[in-house]
């Protein structure tokens, strides 16, 4: 069986859009913080790698920042930092509770769809019945209806990146650290699952830490563009887009910013 | 990997299948396909029964040392009854050993994945134990433990416990590390993150070795009857060597063999019953 995941969502609350609904600030300080942080790698007879090199940046609640960069610039690096899987060896870094949603779904292969999404409530001491419950609510929400009972392995790769999505929402965390979610994935599927995203979030806001190295998958998604570098990764740009949403990829002003963030990433 | 049909047998089935003008080649192609794959493994056993039994009757060797197999098919029903009720001994040995084996091997299994020290402790041990000649250690445990279902428990298990421990370790430890770092980030603990993932991760594990584990312990059900019981297959076919019933010992062996036959394809029924997600990915 084959997923088909043309899952619409309904119009009037695509134009419902308010992100910072439901977040509330958290005292004035934003939701995540790093203040000149280095991270190095110790190789063996080799000088140590300096994977992120003095990086400064915060992120305020409710912000969707992606962080775009070619392969080797220490996104994912970046990313575990703040998910407090790494530790930095100078610097700082102070963040909301985060949840991970990595390039692989790494969905449970002998839990069905209901089951892998409320992982995280099962974890947090929920019942079966409770976490299901939950689970197929927020499902609803996303336009997943209909896959409940199917495993992993019965599901498309987009269909399986959506499960994941909704894993990682059902953390409950307030910040989402997205590694390159839809890398995997084909381009048509990818450009389907950008929009998507785009609507999710529209409906269950939540901060946003998006990394990847598609640079249209950044412009469609988020409120700020970091730009890093590679070897060692520095901040070597920022752009703010101030589109309204949801955002069309062929926005004269959007194809601009494109060809300035590319620019950029020379 | 699905064999077409021989190319000599095709015309004959549907010579079979199709009398007169009535001709369905498609259905025929279809069922030919799905039919001469079971039968192959059946034809290759008639093969070398009939060599055998050619061998045997041209007078190659003596049929008391080589009974033929219809001699062997001929005792298997004339003995019935005796074959029955020593089979179901050692039988009930065989699975009453590969039971402590499982449990013993998995609360060890789950002690040492936990414990590095502990691994370190005991592997060697584990594997010192597996290259003891079991022919040496049966009859010294049959003096020490008597004679009744003690010392074949005790043989079961050794031989059945470490292809289930071994492979129950190795799918432990191969678990993928992103998966663990994962659930670390949905706060799961250690224990969770071996309840949640790790031990599912394993079961495919788990039944490979008891896959191994139920032939292992069938031999060593016979091994611990030879050196001293009162009955069992092991005891039927020590008697029948002597008496010169070559016929009867081989039939007992078969049994054997059909046994361990039916344990394994029961185990890999109940492997893609209970984990359905190993094998759909091929099927």
């Amino acid at each position: 069986m084959v997923a088909h995941y043309d899952a619409p969502m309904p119009t009037h609350l695509e134009a419902h859009h308010s992100r910072a609904l439901g977040l509330a600030p958290d005292a004035g300080r934003p939701a995540v913080v790093l203040r000149g942080v280095t991270r190095r790698f110790s190789r063996p007879r080799a000088a140590p790698l300096t994977a992120l090199d003095e990086i400064t940046f915060t992120v305020g609640h409710g912000e969707i920042v992606a962080i775009v960069g070619p392969s080797g610039a220490g996104k994912t690096t970046l990313l575990e930092l703040v998910c407090r899987l790494q530790e930095p060896d100078h610097g700082e870094v102070t963040a909301d509770a985060a949840a991970l949603m990595p390039q692989r779904d790494l969905l449970l292969p002998w839990l069905d769809t209901l089951d892998n999404a409320g992982l995280a409530l099962r974890i947090a001491g929920r019942s079966r019945p409770a976490a299901r419950r939950e689970a197929a609510a927020l499902l609803e929400v996303l336009g997943l209806a209909g896959f409940e009972q199917v495993r992993p392995d019965q599901l498309s790769g987009g269909m399986r990146q959506r499960v994941a999505f909704a894993r990682t929402l059902l953390s409950g965390r307030p910040l989402l650290c997205l590694d390159e979610p839809f890398g995997a994935l084909d381009a048509i599927t990818r450009m389907e699952l950008q929009s998507w995203l785009a609507r999710a979030l529209a409906r269950e806001p939540r901060t946003v830490l998006l990394v990847t190295h598609d640079v249209e998958e950044a412009i469609v998604l988020a409120d700020r563009l970091l730009i890093l570098s590679p070897r060692p990764g520095r901040l070597v740009a920022e752009f703010r887009i101030d589109a309204p949403r949801p955002r069309s990829r062929t926005d004269p002003a959007l194809v601009a910013l494109r060809a300035r963030v590319l620019e950029a990433l020379r | 990997m699905r064999a077409s049909p021989p190319a000599v047998i095709v015309p004959v089935l549907r010579a079979l299948a199709a009398p007169g003008r009535m001709r369905r080649p498609a259905l025929l192609r279809e069922s030919a396909r799905r039919v001469v794959p079971a039968l192959a493994p059946l034809g290759l056993i008639a093969v070398l029964l009939g060599a055998w039994e050619l061998y045997v009757r041209l007078g190659s060797v003596d049929p008391l040392i080589l009974p033929p197999p219809t001699a062997v098919a001929r005792s298997l029903f004339d003995d019935r009854g005796l074959l029955w009720s020593n089979f179901t001994v050692t039988a009930g040995e065989a699975l009453g050993g590969i039971g402590l084996a499982l449990i013993a091997a998995l609360a060890l299994a789950m002690a040492i994945h936990f414990s590095r020290s502990l691994r370190l402790a005991v592997y060697p041990l584990l594997i010192a134990s597996q290259a003891i000649p079991l022919v040496l250690l049966a009859p010294l445990l049959s003096a020490w433990l008597g004679f009744g279902l003690a010392p074949k428990l005790v043989i079961v298990v050794l031989v059945s416990f470490f292809p289930i421990l071994v492979a129950t370790l190795d799918a432990l430890a191969a678990t993928d590390p992103d998966l663990l770092k994962l659930v670390a980030t949905l706060g799961a603990t250690r224990w969770q993150a071996f309840v949640r993932v790790e031990a599912p991760n394993a079961l495919p594990g788990l039944f490979t070795g008891a896959r191994v584990a139920v032939v292992f312990a069938l031999i060593g059900a016979f091994l611990g009857e030879w050196s001293g019981a009162s009955r069992g297959l092991g005891v039927l076919v020590e008697q029948a060597i002597p008496q010169l019933q070559t016929a009867r010992a081989a039939a007992a062996v078969t049994l054997l063999a059909g046994f361990a036959l039916l344990l394994f394809g029961a185990l890999g029924l109940l492997e893609r019953r209970l984990l359905p997600w190993t094998t759909a990915a091929t099927s």
